[in-house]
């Protein structure tokens, strides 16, 4: 069938040409697969982030870092709600996507089922967690499927406040009491490596992110984020006056670069599996959450029927 | 199964009065009411419009991407449409 030989032609010659795919372009099935697959779990990464941070809007040491927190959440909210939007361009159904978080069908960012012990947690959170993903979205603004990119170019614009509310607590943390300063330590030694986790496994143990790349929707591969996140990292963790726990991390002339251990990836596929410090307690909270709000939906959907009623009445 | 998240809206933002309305993104409400004060909180949290428009998405009538080329082609061949196509003698102003 020409047809058919033709869009897929058209499709790859959008792809070499650094164009747009859009919804209603023809597309492959596994591109389309794979993209609500990628899309969702970015979705319910910012859902499920909203947990470990909100944990601390009611003890935000002061007013401004509580209103500040709160916008930073409500970002997080908004960002998920974009991102589901994008999915459901490709045909998935918004109760589908949820239902897939919820069941555990669906996975979401590992980073997420680490706890905020301390107030020092928000600041690396911000600073770290929310760096690496910007790292990650930055590239994503250039993806191929057209919703993807544009919901990653809103996103971009309003997480970098998100970051720098973080490096800013850290620096009040470092240049307060010696307590203070042993406390964002004791943060970074415990985010450090989940971090650089988010990145996904090496490129040589990660299947999906080949074909991914063919299809222009990464650009980029896990390990070249990863090596681009720690280049701009460790300057701003000298600037604090801490330490990675890194022993191995050291500056690498030959490759204008640094060296760095990898991350324990027995851990983080142990944490993928649901076996983390929060997974049982995130899952919970979420679907806590829905099922707490169903009669919400059900009083706003037999409102708007309602009102149906009355101007057809009318 | 009905879908327990209402209907999906488009959303168009007006950045300042005299510009256009620009797509901006969707969003699932129950109601008119509820879709314009969704899109006020989800779309313009850092007072990126002056004006809201949003419109049921399955209002919305749209061009095939597969007839692209034959939809469109009545314009391709009038390049008598375009200002560059008319030839004015040289030290005429003005025009």
């Amino acid at each position: 069938m020409d047809n058919v030989v033709d869009v897929e032609k058209n499709f790859n010659s959008k792809l070499e040409k650094n164009d747009f795919v859009e919804p209603k372009d023809w597309m492959p099935e596994n591109y389309r697969k794979h993209l609500i697959r990628q899309i969702s779990q970015h979705a319910h990464s910012e859902i499920i982030g909203m947990l470990p941070e909100g944990n601390w809007i009611s003890r935000a040491p002061s007013l401004r870092s509580k209103i500040v927190l709160l916008a930073k959440v409500q970002d997080e909210g908004g960002h998920g709600l974009y991102l589901y939007t994008a999915a459901e361009t490709l045909g998935a159904s918004r109760d589908e996507l949820l239902g897939a978080l919820h069941t555990g069908k669906a996975k979401y960012s590992s980073i997420f089922n680490y706890p905020t012990l301390t107030w020092a947690d928000i600041g690396a959170v911000g600073w770290l967690v929310d760096g690496a993903a910007i790292m990650n979205q930055v590239m994503l603004q250039r993806t191929s499927y057209g919703p993807y990119s544009r919901a990653m170019i809103r996103i971009c614009k309003e997480e970098s406040f998100h970051q720098r509310q973080g490096y800013e607590i850290m620096c009040r943390l470092c240049f307060g009491t010696e307590e203070q300063k042993e406390m964002a330590q004791d943060a970074l030694n415990r985010w450090w490596f989940p971090t650089m986790m988010m990145f996904g496994p090496p490129d040589k143990d990660s299947p999906n992110s080949e074909q991914a790349i063919k299809w222009r929707i990464k650009r980029e591969t896990n390990d070249e984020l990863r090596q681009k996140f720690v280049d701009r990292t460790v300057a701003q963790v000298e600037f604090l006056g801490l330490t990675i726990p890194d022993k191995n991390l050291k500056w690498n002339e030959t490759k204008k670069g640094y060296d760095f251990s990898e991350p324990d990836w027995s851990e983080f596929y142990s944490v993928i599996k649901g076996n983390g410090p929060c997974n049982k307690e995130r899952l919970e909270a979420r679907n806590k959450a829905h099922s707490d709000g169903a009669w919400v939906r059900e009083a706003a959907i037999a409102y708007a029927e309602k009102k149906k009623e009355n101007i057809l009445a009318a | 199964m009905k879908d327990s998240q209402g209907p999906l809206w488009e959303v168009f933002v007006q950045k300042k009065a005299g510009q256009p309305f620009v797509h901006c993104g969707s969003l699932h409400a129950y109601d008119k009411e509820m879709a314009i004060e969704n899109a006020r909180d989800l779309y313009t949290r850092r007072s990126e419009g002056s004006a809201l428009w949003v419109v049921p998405a399955a209002a919305i009538v749209a061009s095939s991407p597969e007839d692209a080329g034959s939809f469109f082609e009545p314009s391709n061949d009038k390049v008598y449409r375009h200002p560059t196509f008319y030839q004015i003698p040289e030290g005429v102003k003005y025009i």
